[in-house]
């Protein structure tokens, strides 16, 4: 029999309260970031070495601006998802892990925000 | 935690393909995660202009810059193929001894062989560009 109540089962959130929302998003974003991943190294591919000139045509084109965003924000989301399973695995204090946690969570936040912010500025102003 | 008794460390086995792809999957995500640090910094400067540009740029082409960026794409080329190996596991393919074993070796080659692909690309060895 199982000790679970029948509202709880149903919900189906466990101990963590999360369920397996964790787990998909993971494989979700890993999902978008196959085809965003090659493209993108493909592009790079295309402006290395280049001058700024070059450069900021690539970045600022209407097709390269729109799967960029998409690259970094999947990008840093897939990112501050696998890092925090590995906090959560290897640093076994609570507090150090809630600030470690908290650190990777906003950094990963802040440095996608400042690229985004940089394409858009580049798409828009050149 | 007291006296428990623990599993022997990780030392203590034999290192196999299967153990040791795992804990680079690992690896390399995280050296990705500092890597997106170049990347940032790279279209900051591209939006700030080409005296910042120049100077990123500059240290992408010094040694060190060289040598991280040769890292980078090998951690994104082995992450990729390892990733898309564990959403095959994901969808409930491949778990027999022998299966993990040869995914594990095909994962290694096309990583292998992207990274190799895309410097000699870069490095304009194929005479060829994208």
């Amino acid at each position: 029999m199982s000790m679970r109540s029948p509202l709880g089962r149903v919900r189906g959130l466990g101990s963590a309260k999360e369920g397996t929302g964790h787990w998909w998003a993971q494989r979700v974003t890993a999902i978008a970031l196959i085809p965003l991943t090659l493209w993108f190294a493909a592009g790079l591919l295309s402006v290395i070495g280049a001058e700024h000139g070059a450069a900021i045509a690539w970045i600022g084109s209407p097709v390269t601006a729109v799967l960029l965003v998409l690259l970094l924000a999947t990008g840093f989301y897939h990112a501050q998802l696998g890092l925090q399973v590995v906090l959560e695995d290897y640093v076994h204090h609570e507090g150090a892990k809630i600030a470690a946690l908290l650190c990777v969570k906003f950094a990963c936040l802040l440095l996608g925000a400042a690229a985004v912010f940089g394409v858009l500025k580049i798409a828009f102003q050149g | 935690m007291g006296k428990r008794p623990l599993s022997p460390h990780l030392q203590i086995y034999r290192p196999q393909i299967t153990s040791v792809l795992s804990i680079l999957h690992r690896f390399t995500g995280i050296a990705l995660a500092l890597g997106t640090l170049h990347l940032v910094f790279w279209i900051l400067a591209a939006a700030q202009g080409p005296e910042a540009f120049a100077a990123v740029q500059a240290f992408s082409d010094s040694w060190v810059g060289q040598l991280l960026m040769l890292g980078w794409t090998a951690a994104l080329f082995y992450h990729l193929a390892n990733g898309v190996r564990h959403l095959v596991w994901d969808a409930g393919f491949g778990f027999a001894p022998s299966q993990v074993s040869i995914s594990g070796g095909i994962t290694l080659i096309v990583a292998a062989t992207l990274t190799l692909l895309a410097w000699l690309i870069g490095t304009g060895q194929l005479g060829m560009s994208l």
